[in-house]
């Protein structure tokens, strides 16, 4: 066993974190909040400009020629300050869904534009009706002369509304429920019979209710095998908790720092916080949480390249409550600790909190996961 | 011993709910059954109402337009109030100020502010807290210099909830910065919030709401017939109003009305095609839930059951830490399970898509207004003196450590 990165990884962190020190304060943070789209363009330039955007594409595609582990070093350090950028929506989730699925043609079309920073993506595959629940899709695309038509609707799609392009799950035959029949498609966001209503979420990120109309779709993007869209999902899917799963290390890291800061500094009853042991304890138990939640961070990242589909997704399930459930308990317990002042906006921990309550239900609650891990039980 | 209620109490039990039922203005439960908080205008327009039929004082005396209830009456009003839902009844004028006037106030005070914090005439407003006097309250530092018959107060208090709607404020200050403990320093005022050199500043807490201020006091004059007992004798008061009423601090209505909310709720969401309420795990945490307000519930009865023994004196129970303590963990844990029954749809904030409904999303509304709550109440372990603050009064008070 080997926990340490490589040089090239090591590399790559310290780069990474030393671009978000000199561009990422929460004061910094706050005026990229306040633009149009929520978040800093000429900050999603400069990730272009240091490769960034690349880092899980191959090198022929003009990516950085990453896997897993390096998604996991960026995602933690972004996690850290709180990145509000489309990087999952864009390299994680919707160039992921090309890089695992895409012909040639498509991977030539898509992952050199996201690598030098001009097409953004996102994933549309969570409807209304279907809780978290993926083989829950009822937007339907149906064959007309030789092209895809779509109908239906899809759910806070995280930054749909910045979005260039789309990976769209629709049912081509079968049921709702049914897991053959969905198939999925790249879809520009400018396509006609395409309307977005975008609104803010918790985590102060955008995103946005797709509706598709008659929208028409050429057989060049259907990405993947007509009918076997729920295996692309599935991985896609996987790659965003693993991703996520880092991201929330990096933002207990951060949320466990800043505690530890405050109670040397605040002073009640005559001495710093920090001295009095329910305090301690606490922030023992805060610590404890999180490298418990790193631990199955790293077990996500692992589990990336798992061949076997049972003990992938076996190994994903516990990673995924294991992380969400510290991501709840640290940045409750945050917040706890500083006491007012951690429950406003003024100050950073209660946003980190929002993030870790958005992150802890994205593709899945603990009780979802749990449920699943309980069914194996035998 | 014998823990059912006895017929006298459960026909007072149903008296109430009647009461409510017929009375609550169906547009404010329809509001609070989504999990809304009732806005100010809702708290004010329920308490007229209560008021006039001489239930508002709660345990005020019924000279003074209290309803004459036993402990045990109260907690039935409260948790049947709460579980409507009902607005509760300001906290501050009914829990706070009133029983510290009755308590210290002079008669000229008494007939001056009672009725009027009775029917919120008056929205009353507390300024305990300070920057660097949050759980040690007596380090507060704003303070009242004497001249002639006025108090000059200057200083700042902070988490000062409904400052920016109120009309009055009970204030701390420290009139004696030299006394021999810090303790003895301070003194009890009533400040009108109209007064020149007030200024209220808001803070923005982490669901967005405008509840908190700071309020800043520069160069404030204070009537000095508006001080609450003696001089320097200021913590005396602070102690009877932080003590007093703990018995409705574990808000186990609002926990079950929560509750059951959710348990409606997961009726409506589908959950892998079957409603969620079919969900073994869900059940089982409902379930737990139960369990637990059960156990906080007959602990409530005996904390409230001995005080009426006393003779509604006394003391107050060290075992009141106890209600606070478990009742805000109870009450944290049933927004966990708001949200969590939300599930996807707790991620936005849906309020542009609510405003352009036609016709109202109830599963919606209540995913959206469930993370408002559970993000607030967040500070439900904060305020009133924190969890951690609680346990050291249980470890000195009960253990003796």
């Amino acid at each position: 066993m080997d926990f340490e990165p490589s040089d090239d990884q090591r590399l790559l962190l310290e780069s990474v974190s030393r671009m978000l020190t000199d561009t990422y304060s929460f004061a910094q943070r706050k005026t990229y909040l306040a633009a149009p789209e929520g978040y800093s363009t000429a900050m999603w330039a400069r990730f272009a400009e240091q490769g960034l955007l690349g880092v899980p594409f191959a090198e022929e595609y003009g990516g950085y020629g990453g896997g897993a582990q390096e998604i996991m070093l960026v995602m933690q350090a972004f996690g850290r300050v709180l990145v509000l950028e489309p990087y999952l929506a864009t390299v994680v989730l919707g160039g992921g869904a090309v890089r695992i699925a895409g012909t040639d043609a498509q991977k030539k079309a898509i992952l050199p534009a996201i690598c030098e920073g001009n097409l953004k993506m996102a994933f549309a595959h969570s409807e209304r009706q279907a809780r978290y629940d993926l083989t829950d899709v009822v937007t339907t695309a149906k064959r007309d002369g030789d092209a895809w038509v779509l109908d239906g609707s899809k759910t806070v799609v995280q930054h749909g509304d910045t979005a260039d392009k789309l990976v769209i799950s629709a049912r081509t035959s079968g049921e709702r429920y049914d897991a053959d029949g969905i198939t999925l498609f790249l879809v520009d966001t400018s396509a006609p019979g395409l309307a977005r209503r975008s609104y803010a979420t918790r985590d102060e990120t955008r995103a946005a209710d797709i509706s598709l109309g008659n929208v028409r779709v050429s057989d060049a993007d259907v990405l993947g095998e007509v009918g076997k869209g729920l295996a692309i999902i599935q991985a896609v899917i996987d790659a965003g908790i693993a991703a996520t799963a880092a991201e929330t290390v990096g933002a207990m890291e951060a949320m466990n720092e800043m505690t530890l800061e405050y109670s040397k500094t605040r002073v009640q009853f005559g001495a710093p916080i920090g001295t009095y042991q329910v305090v301690q304890h606490r922030m023992s138990d805060m610590f404890m949480t999180q490298e418990q939640g790193r631990s199955m961070a790293m077990l996500a990242t692992m589990m990336m390249d798992e061949e076997d589909q049972a003990t992938r997704a076996h190994n994903m399930a516990m990673a995924k409550v294991g992380v969400a459930q510290a991501g709840r308990y640290v940045s409750q317990s945050a917040v706890q600790m500083h006491g007012g002042i951690g429950m406003t906006e003024e100050y950073a921990v209660g946003h980190y909190f929002r993030r870790c309550m958005v992150m802890e239900r994205l593709w899945g609650d603990p009780a979802y996961y749990l449920q699943k891990l309980a069914d194996e039980v035998n | 011993m014998d823990l059912r209620f006895t017929p006298e109490e459960i026909a007072f039990r149903e008296e109430v709910r009647a009461f409510i039922r017929d009375n609550l203005p169906t547009d404010i439960r329809d509001r609070m059954k989504l999990g809304h908080s009732p806005r100010k205008e809702d708290i004010v327009r329920w308490q007229r109402i209560l008021n006039a039929k001489g239930w508002a004082g709660l345990s005020w005396p019924k000279e003074w337009g209290g309803p004459g209830w036993t402990a045990i009456q109260k907690m039935i009003f409260l948790e049947e109030n709460q579980v409507a839902p009902a607005p509760e009844l300001s906290s501050f004028n009914i829990t706070m100020i009133g029983p510290v006037l009755l308590q210290f106030g002079t008669e000229e005070q008494k007939k001056r502010f009672l009725p009027r914090a009775a029917n919120i005439d008056d929205w009353w407003c507390q300024g305990f807290s300070e920057p660097g006097a949050g759980s040690d309250l007596a380090s507060l530092k704003t303070a009242a210099k004497r001249e002639g018959d006025h108090y000059i107060v200057n200083g700042q208090k902070i988490w000062t909830s409904t400052a920016h709607v109120a009309d009055w404020c009970f204030l701390l200050v420290r009139t004696n910065p030299n006394a021999r403990k810090r303790q003895e320093g301070i003194s009890f005022l009533l400040v009108d919030m109209k007064t020149p050199g007030i200024t209220v500043r808001p803070i923005i807490s982490i669901d967005g709401s405008h509840h908190l201020n700071e309020v800043f006091f520069d160069d404030v004059k204070v009537p000095v017939d508006l001080r609450v007992y003696e001089e320097n004798k200021g913590w005396d008061v602070a102690k009877f109003l932080l003590g007093n009423e703990r018995t409705g601090i574990a808000r186990l209505g609002k926990s079950r009305e929560r509750v059951n909310a959710s348990v409606e709720m997961a009726r409506q969401v589908n959950n892998n095609g079957r409603p969620l309420i079919e969900d073994s795990t869900f059940r089982q945490r409902v379930a737990q839930l139960e369990i637990d307000m059960k156990a906080l519930e007959i602990t409530q009865y005996r904390v409230v059951s001995a005080y009426d023994k006393a003779g509604g004196s006394g003391r107050p129970d060290p075992l009141s830490s106890v209600l606070k303590v478990k009742g805000t963990e109870l009450l944290q844990a049933t927004t966990e399970l708001a949200i969590d029954v939300a599930g996807p749809m707790a991620t936005p904030i849906w309020a542009e898509e609510l405003a352009a409904l036609n016709e109202p999303d109830d599963l919606l509304e209540a995913s959206s207004a469930s993370v408002g709550a559970y993000l607030f109440l967040r500070a439900a372990s904060i305020y009133g003196g924190t969890n951690e603050i609680q346990k050291n009064i249980l470890t000195k008070a009960v253990l003796g450590l």
